[in-house]
This record gives structure tokens, sequence and C-alpha cells, in this order.
């Protein structure tokens, strides 16, 4: 309250001073990179201006500053995001000039890894970035462009080779080969049970609109469903697509096995059911009464009112749940390479049992990425729908 | 309600005595097993791993609600709104990063253990019930706050004993949801060597022993479906109590 009676000048933003005092301490006390003499054993710390060169460790410092300031003193949305993206893309050059600095030419052994000022500091910079786009209150189709823009920076920035040397790229440079058939595979297993459960889920949810009697019973069923942990259902439905395919050797020929994606794709089939059914039912119990009456007075036919005006009307609380489903099927596929069946979880439990960090970030990264953009691009999706609706 | 009610009952009746005397169940599972496998699983106490399990998903619970609860309050009184905006984004960004993820970057941060996973079910849990203390806490009427200012209640009491309890539903659905998630999640735990129920699972699926991974994921199950149930059960209770006329 007594903030709001200080003259403009003297105030400064409380965001702003809380994420900089955050950052200068982290940069004054914690380690910026960790450099190991192999993949396993513990990381010798170093700060900012001890690992990386003279030159690019001061530009990287007065960067961050200048991000500081504007975090502080600014309050103009753009400026801040401007600033904000600066500090961050010094910082993660920075980090690469330290991953180059610090190899000893044709050495492949030694592993070059972001400490933790690194990631302190850069989720500083994030929340000041987000903050400021909240600000901007940018539309759909921008949200999407950004998206894109972001996506098309950071594949370049890969593809440069200014980051070549540091650790979670070596692990990268390994499995290159290996990471583009895991993410396909783990696109494929996420979209595909997805798909699937939409072209099972919407009759069904129409069913359980039309039909009160089976909508507790079916929506209670899914909700169960839900409940069991997802390594267990995999592991549960290991042993019916076994025997199946045992004894229907078609089914076998078709890559239905006990191990592998076949567990996954049912267990995440069945998970996403409940997501869409719940929403088919929602949305469609929201079209108002007076357009369905409109279009029966119109003299459409139940089907044609169906197809025509509930489930339009009814899209974008169903591409809600479509949303729900993808981001949490892309989470749940990383669990099904314990049983086999693939996808960027290979790395992450890979990396878990080798206790190799690099490898879990590996995995872990994109899979953050690939929820996160599809989060992204459906919710501008339904935002889209909603308007087009009204 | 009365059916509902007998379902309950025997659900949690079926849960204690599996978890008190699970050899008598074995001829039930024994049709699972191949060569011979036991079928109960005879790697450690169920019922310790149980409440081992049900330990860490509840203190994970405990600590998000408290700091998801204190948070809420904090960005919606006058002094936090600035705060407000980017606590929604960030809400809705975190509900992206898979759970499986957040234990696995956890882990080489504090080792192996039960640590990476409280931290993981403690971070993944505070969603939720931060969503929901926000939402109840605005969407209390302005015409109730007003009135409570009127009978010359200061903020805090305004805080204390209008909008928490109308807020307080909410919340608690908010707590469910987290709890039941956890409850789930909690069992990739065991993959990071983390005491609880994941780990009959995993030995099972390591073993190719169906009747392991079947009772490690029914005991996971019925216990988040009876915390669900026992959570929603406590809550109208609660509600009945608090309504304010």
């Amino acid at each position: 309250m007594t903030e709001a009676t200080l003259p403009r000048t003297a105030r400064f933003d409380r965001l702003g001073t809380l994420l900089g005092v955050t950052g200068v301490a982290a940069l004054a006390g914690l380690s910026f990179v960790l450099v190991k003499a192999n993949r396993i054993v513990p990381g010798i710390p170093r700060s900012l201006l001890e690992a990386a060169p003279p030159l690019a460790g001061w530009a990287c410092l007065a960067c961050l500053a200048l991000a500081a300031t504007a975090a502080l003193f600014v309050f103009n949305a753009r400026l801040r995001l401007g600033a904000a993206l600066l500090g961050i893309g010094a910082l993660l050059l920075a980090l690469g000039a330290a991953g180059d600095a610090l190899t000893p030419l044709g050495n492949r052994v030694v592993r070059i890894s972001a400490g933790p000022a690194f990631w302190v500091v850069l989720v500083c910079l994030g929340l000041m970035a987000t903050d400021a786009i909240t600000r901007m209150r940018p539309g759909p189709a921008r949200r999407v462009l950004w998206l894109a823009g972001f996506i098309a920076v950071a594949v370049l920035a890969l593809k440069s080779g200014r980051f070549d040397h540091l650790s979670v790229m070596r692990e990268y440079a390994v499995n290159a080969e290996r990471f583009s058939r895991e993410l396909l595979r783990h696109v494929l297993l996420a979209a595909g049970s997805l798909g699937a459960a939409a072209l099972a889920g919407l009759p069904l949810g129409i069913a359980c609109y039309r039909v009160p009697r089976i909508r507790e019973a079916i929506l209670g069923a899914l909700n169960v469903i839900q409940t069991i942990p997802a390594i267990a259902l995999f592991g549960i439905l290991m042993a019916p697509l076994g025997a199946l395919a045992a004894a229907v050797p078609l089914a076998g020929r078709l890559g239905i096995r006990g191990i592998g994606a076949a567990p996954a794709v049912v267990a995440l089939f069945l998970y996403s059911l409940l997501p869409i059914v719940a929403n088919t039912v929602q949305g469609l119990r929201r079209v108002s009464r007076q357009a369905v009456e409109a279009a029966r007075g119109m003299g459409m036919t139940p089907g044609q009112v169906l197809l025509r005006v509930e489930m339009p009307l009814a899209l974008p609380v169903i591409v809600t749940g479509v949303r729900v489903v993808l981001v949490q099927n892309i989470g749940m596929v990383t669990v099904a390479a314990l049983i086999g069946g693939g996808g960027l979880g290979t790395f992450v439990f890979q990396g878990i049992g080798q206790t190799a960090i690099d490898l879990v970030l590996l995995g872990a990264i994109p899979i953050v990425a690939l929820a996160f953009s599809a989060a992204v691009v459906l919710d501008a999706l339904v935002e889209v729908m909603d308007r087009v609706k009204q | 309600m009365r059916p509902a009610t007998l379902l309950r009952c025997a659900a949690l009746a079926l849960l204690v005595s599996f978890l008190l005397a699970p050899q008598r169940f074995a001829p039930l599972f024994a049709p699972l097993t191949q060569y011979g496998a036991p079928p109960i699983y005879d790697q450690g106490n169920l019922l310790s791993l149980a409440l081992a399990h049900l330990g860490t998903v509840c203190l994970a619970a405990a600590a998000s609600t408290l700091l998801a609860v204190t948070l809420g309050i904090l960005v919606t009184r006058e002094s936090g709104r600035e705060f407000l905006p980017l606590s929604r984004t960030l809400v809705n960004i975190g509900q992206t990063f898979p759970p499986v993820a957040v234990l696995a970057v956890t882990v080489p941060l504090v080792g192996f253990g039960e640590r990476p996973t409280l931290i993981a079910l403690f971070a993944y849990g505070l969603l939720p019930i931060f969503e929901n203390t926000i939402v109840g806490l605005q969407t209390c009427p302005p015409a109730v706050l007003e009135a409570a200012s009127g009978m010359g209640m200061s903020a805090r009491q305004r805080l204390f004993k209008v909008e928490l309890p109308l807020a307080m539903p909410l919340i608690l659905e908010g707590v469910r949801l987290s709890l039941v998630i956890n409850v789930g999640t909690a069992t990739i735990g065991s993959t990071v060597a983390a005491k609880g129920l994941g780990e009959v699972i995993i030995a099972g699926l390591l073993s190719n022993n169906t009747a392991f991974i079947l009772q490690g994921g029914l005991v996971t199950g019925l216990m988040a479906i009876l915390l669900y149930d026992g959570m929603a059960a406590f809550e109208r209770r609660l509600l009945r109590s608090v309504r304010i006329e």
C-alpha cells in the first residue's frame, strides 16, 4: 500500500529486485561450470570468470548487469523481455565458450557441464522473460510464432557447434543416431495412443451424454484406471498381450508382444480415455438449449444436430481434453522405456542407472520441451476456437 | 449411498487384510507366476513398504500444501498482486513437466534414495494446490468481504475467518488431487531406490513376474482410491461445519 503513494521514479520492480539479488548471489557464491576429468567422477567447480575466456566472461557479465538493471528499473514489458533474452543469450554463449576453453585439444574424456550458478541465473532470467511475456498478453497466433522462433534459434544454436564441448552435447554426439530414432518413437507413441483414444473416446463421450444411466459407470471405471500407477499398468498389460501374441501368430507378427511398445500404447490409450470422454460430456452439456432447439426447428435430423451444431460448439472443451492427454502422454511415455517401449525415457533411465546426469538431461530436456510446445500450440488452438465460436 | 459405503469398507478391508497377511492370498496370485516363482513379494515386508510409500506421499503433500497455500495467500494480497500473473503462468508451465523428468533431474543434485522422490513429489504436488488456493481466494464473493470489513474485521481476521474458510473446499480439492497423483508417481521413485510399492512392481518387471506387478499396482491403486474417497468424505464434513450462512 505504501508503494502506491511513492513517486514513480523512486519505485523499482519488486519481482525484478528479487530475481536480480538471487542471480547476483548465485554468480558470486556458486560455481558456473563443473569440470570433470571423465564422465562419472565428481566435478571441480569453476566460477564464470575462471572458466570462460576473459573477453567472453566480462562481456557476459556486462550483458547480465544490463539485464539486472532492466529488471530493477525498466517497466516497459518489451524492453524487459529484450533484456532478459539478451541475458539468456549471453549466459549460453559464455557457457559454450567455457566449454571450448576448458577442453584440451582433442580430449574426448573431459566433461564440462553447467554448474548451479548457471541454472539459477538461467531460471531468474527465464522468470523475467516469462513475466514480461505474461504482461504483454500475446494472442494465440503470436505465441505459436514465438515458440517456433525459439525452437528455430535453439536448433540453429545447437547445430552451430558452439556448444559441442558441453557434456550434454557430448552425450548427444555419442547417441545422435539413437536420439532421433527415440525422439520420433516418443512422439509416435504419445500421438498414436492419443489418436486411438480420440477415435474411441468421442463416440463413448457422446453415448455417455445421451444415456445418463451409463455415464456414472463409465466415468467411474475410467477414474479407477487413472489411479493405477503407470508402471504397474504397463506391467499388468504385459501378460495378456504376451499371451495374445503366443495364441494369435498374426498379432505377434504385427508387433504385439508382451514387452515393447504394445503394452505402453494400450496403457496410454486407457489413461487418455478419461479426459477425452469427460470433456466430451462436459462440452456437450454446455451447448445452449436454444441452439439445439433452433437447429431442430430448421428441420435437422438428430444426427445432423449432433454433427453440425452440438459437436462444433463442444469442440473447444474437447480440445482442452486433448491438450491434457497429449501433455500427460508425453510425460508418461518416458516410463514406457522401463518395459522396453523405447522413447526418450531410454536415456533418462540409462542415465539414472549409470549416474550420468548428462544422459538424463539428454532425455529429460527434449521431453519437457515437447510437452511445453504441445501445451502452447493446443492452448492457442483452444483460444482460437473459442473466438470463432463467439 | 449405501452400496458405495459398503464398497468402500470392502476395499479398505481387502487392502488391510492383504497387507497384514499377504501369504493368505498366495493361491490367488499363483496362476500368474511361472517356473515356481514366488506368488507373493518376498524381498521385503509389504506392509512396511506400503507405509513407507504412504509416508513419503503424505510428507511431500504436507510440505507442498504449506508452501502452496502460503504462496497463494501472498499473491492474492494487495501487496503481492504484481506476482500474480507470473505465478499463474508458472503454474501452467510447471504442469507440463513430466514427474519422471523432475525425478530424474533431482537425482544428480541430491543423490539416490528417498530425497529425490520427496522433492519431485513436493514440487509436483504444489501446482494443483496453488492453483486451487488462488481460485478459491479470488472467487470469494465481494459482498461477503465488504460485510466482513464493515463488521470491523482487520485484514488478517478477514483472511482467517472469512476468506480461507470460504476457499477451503477448493484448497482441499487441490490437496486431494495432488495426493492421488503422488501415490501413483511415488512408484516411479523406486527406480531411484526410494522405499515404496514401486519396488514390488519393478521387482516384478525385472524377474518377469506378473504376480508382483499386479500386487504392487493393485495396492497402490487401492490406496489412491481410498485416499481420494476419504479426503472427499472429510471435505464434505468440513464443508458442513464451516458453511457461512
